[in-house]
C-alpha cells in the first residue's frame, strides 16, 4: 500500500499538487509512480520562466526501467524547478512527496487545483489499474 | 497461479517486489534495483534462478547426441565437472535457446536451459533425441542461486566452512564441482566472479538465508539485466531468438565449425552465412543525458539496425546498449530517441568486467 497524502491534490497522471499559497503551486509524482518507475536515473526538467497549459507534457522522469512523462496538472508559469534531481534523481524515489519534488507552477487560475483528484479519488485510479 | 521457487517466502519476507517471469513469481528487487547492481559489482550478490530449467542427459550415446545437437562441440568437454557455452539451433541456424553445458563422462551431461523457452527447449531436445540412445531426465526437485560478486568466494567460504569450501577453492572459471548436497559451478550472468549452485529444494532456503546473514545481498531480476548487458552478455528472446543465428548476436565464438566433419544441426545455414555475410550485434555507449532502450532505431554507415538491449548503466553513469546493425557499421550509429537523433559510440558489446569499465 503506497502513501496518498490527503492534503495533496491529484492528477490521474500520477503527478501529485500541493498548495504553497499565493497562486503557487508544487508539483511532484507519487509514491505509487515512483514505485511503478524504479530506480530514477535522469529527471528532465522544465526551464523558469515556461508557460505551461494542463495536460502539457513538460518533463521526462527516466528510470532503469523506462521513461515516463511529466505533464503539468494546471496551467501556469513554471517558477522553481528542482535542480538537485540533476545530481541526485533518486530523491525521487526515496522522498517523492518531500525533497523529490519536480517543479513549482504560478497558477493562472488557482482554482483549476480543485478540480483535480483528492486523495481517495486518486486511490480509486489506482485501483483499477 | 504462477509457478513460485521454493524461495518465494523468503522474497516475501526479504521485502521483494515480486512480478510475473514467463509464469513465474519472481522478485524484480528488494527496494531498490541499482544498490543491488552495485552490491554484486563491489561486494556479493545472490539471485534466485531456480526457475531454469536443468536437463541431464544420460546414456552412451549422450555425447554423440550432444555433438549433433549443439552448435559448440562437447567434445572439447574432457575434464570432469568442465562447464561450455552452447546453443541449440534449428536448421536454419536460428537459436532454439543458449544454455550451459556440464561434462561429467562421455555419457553424463547437465544442460541449464532458459525457464522461459522451457517447452519448446524440451519438446526439440526429446525430438533429436530419438534417434540416440540417450535418456532425457528433466530435474526439477533442484533450486538454483547464483552468488556473484568480487567476495562471493569469501561469503561462500563462511556457509559452507573451511573444509567443505576447500572442494572448490582456487576453481578456474567455468568448472563444477559436487559437494555435498550443492553442486557448485563457477558460471554467472553478470560479468563477476562467482558460482551458480544447484541444490535440493530442501536446504535452499537455509542456503539463502545463511548467505543473506554473511552480508550478501539478495538480489533481483532487475539487477540481473543491468548487470549482463553491461557484461555483455545476451538475454535470449531480446538479443537473440529463432529468426536470429549466433553470428548475428556476437556468439560466433561458441560455435565449433571445427573438426570440419561433425555434423551439427544448422551448420549449412551457418556456412552458407558465413560465406554470404550477415548483420551483427554491436555496443552503444551514449554519454549524454537520456537511455538506449530495447526496439529504438538505429542508424548506420550502410543500412539501419535496432536496439536489442539497452540500459542505464549503474556502474558507469551512463547508457550502454546492444544493438544488430549492418556489418558496414563504423564507429558511430544515429539513434532515434523520443522523437529526435542521438550520435552514439559503437563498441565491442561488452562494456565492464569484474568491476572495471571497458570503454
Amino acid at each position: 500500500m503506497s502513501s496518498i497524502p490527503k492534503e495533496l491534490k491529484y492528477a490521474a497522471t500520477h503527478e501529485w499538487v500541493r498548495n504553497d499559497g499565493d497562486g503557487i503551486f508544487t508539483v511532484g509524482i507519487s509514491e505509487h509512480a515512483q514505485d511503478l518507475l524504479g530506480d530514477m536515473v535522469f529527471v528532465e526538467l522544465p526551464e523558469v520562466g515556461d508557460t505551461v497549459a494542463a495536460g502539457d507534457d513538460i518533463a521526462v522522469a527516466e528510470s532503469v526501467k523506462a521513461a515516463s512523462d511529466i505533464y503539468a496538472p494546471i496551467a501556469g508559469e513554471i517558477t522553481a524547478v528542482n535542480e538537485e534531481l540533476e545530481d541526485s534523481p533518486e530523491t525521487v524515489n526515496s522522498d517523492p512527496y518531500g525533497d523529490g519534488w519536480l517543479f513549482k507552477i504560478k497558477a493562472e487560475d488557482p482554482t483549476e487545483v480543485e478540480s483535480l483528484l483528492d486523495a481517495e479519488g486518486y486511490q480509486a485510479v489506482i485501483d483499477e489499474e | 497461479m504462477a509457478n513460485r521457487t521454493p524461495l518465494y517466502d523468503a522474497h516475501v519476507k526479504a521485502g521483494a517486489k515480486m512480478v510475473d517471469f514467463h509464469g513465474w513469481d519472481m522478485p524484480l528487487n528488494y527496494g531498490s534495483q541499482i544498490e543491488e547492481h552495485n552490491a554484486v559489482r563491489k561486494d556479493s550478490g545472490v539471485f534466485d534462478v531456480s526457475h531454469m530449467t536443468i536437463v541431464d542427459v544420460l546414456g552412451c550415446e549422450a555425447k554423440a547426441f550432444l555433438r549433433h545437437m549443439l552448435a559448440n562441440d562437447v567434445a572439447k568437454l574432457t575434464v570432469p565437472g568442465k562447464a561450455q557455452y552452447n546453443s541449440m539451433l534449428n536448421s536454419k541456424g536460428g537459436v532454439i535457446d543458449d544454455l550451459i553445458v556440464y561434462y561429467f563422462t562421455d555419457e553424463s551431461y547437465r544442460l541449464v536451459v532458459n525457464s522461459a523457452t522451457r517447452e519448446r527447449d524440451l519438446g526439440w531436445i526429446e525430438s533429436v533425441a530419438k534417434d540416440f540412445n540417450v535418456e532425457i531426465a528433466e530435474q526439477p526437485q533442484f533450486a538454483m542461486i547464483a552468488l556473484q560478486g568480487p567476495k562471493a568466494a569469501e561469503k561462500l567460504k563462511l556457509v559452507l566452512g573451511d573444509e567443505a569450501f576447500s572442494k572448490v577453492e582456487g576453481m578456474k572459471p567455468f568448472m563444477s564441482a559436487q559437494v555435498g548436497d550443492l553442486f557448485i559451478a563457477t558460471t554467472g550472468y553478470t560479468g563477476e566472479a562467482g558460482y551458480e549452485i544447484v541444490l535440493p529444494e530442501h536446504v535452499a532456503e537455509k542456503v539463502w538465508n545463511d548467505l543473506l546473514h554473511v552480508g550478501v545481498q539478495p538480489c533481483g531480476l532487475g539487477a540481473r539485466d543491468t548487470l549482463r548487458l553491461e557484461a555483455g552478455m545476451n538475454l535470449y528472446g531480446q538479443d537473440m531468438d529463432e529468426d536470429t543465428t549466433p553470428l548475428e548476436a556476437n556468439m560466433g565464438w561458441s560455435v565449433a565449425f571445427e573438426p570440419q566433419d561433425r555434423d551439427f544441426i544448422g551448420r549449412n545455414a551457418l556456412e552458407k552465412q558465413k560465406a554470404e555475410g550477415h548483420d551483427k550485434l554491436v555496443g552503444l555507449v551514449m554519454r549524454e543525458k537520456g537511455v538506449l532502450r530495447h526496439g529504438q532505431k538505429v542508424v548506420v554507415d550502410g543500412g539501419e539496425g535496432m536496439i536489442t538491449s539497452g540500459t542505464f548503466s549503474p556502474t558507469l553513469g551512463f547508457s550502454i546498449a546492444m544493438a544488430r546493425v549492418p556489418s558496414s557499421v563504423g564507429e558511430t550509429a544515429e539513434v532515434e530517441m523520443r522523437k529526435k537523433f542521438v550520435t552514439v559510440s559503437v563498441v565491442k558489446p561488452s562494456f565492464v568486467r569484474n568491476g572495471k569499465s571497458l570503454v
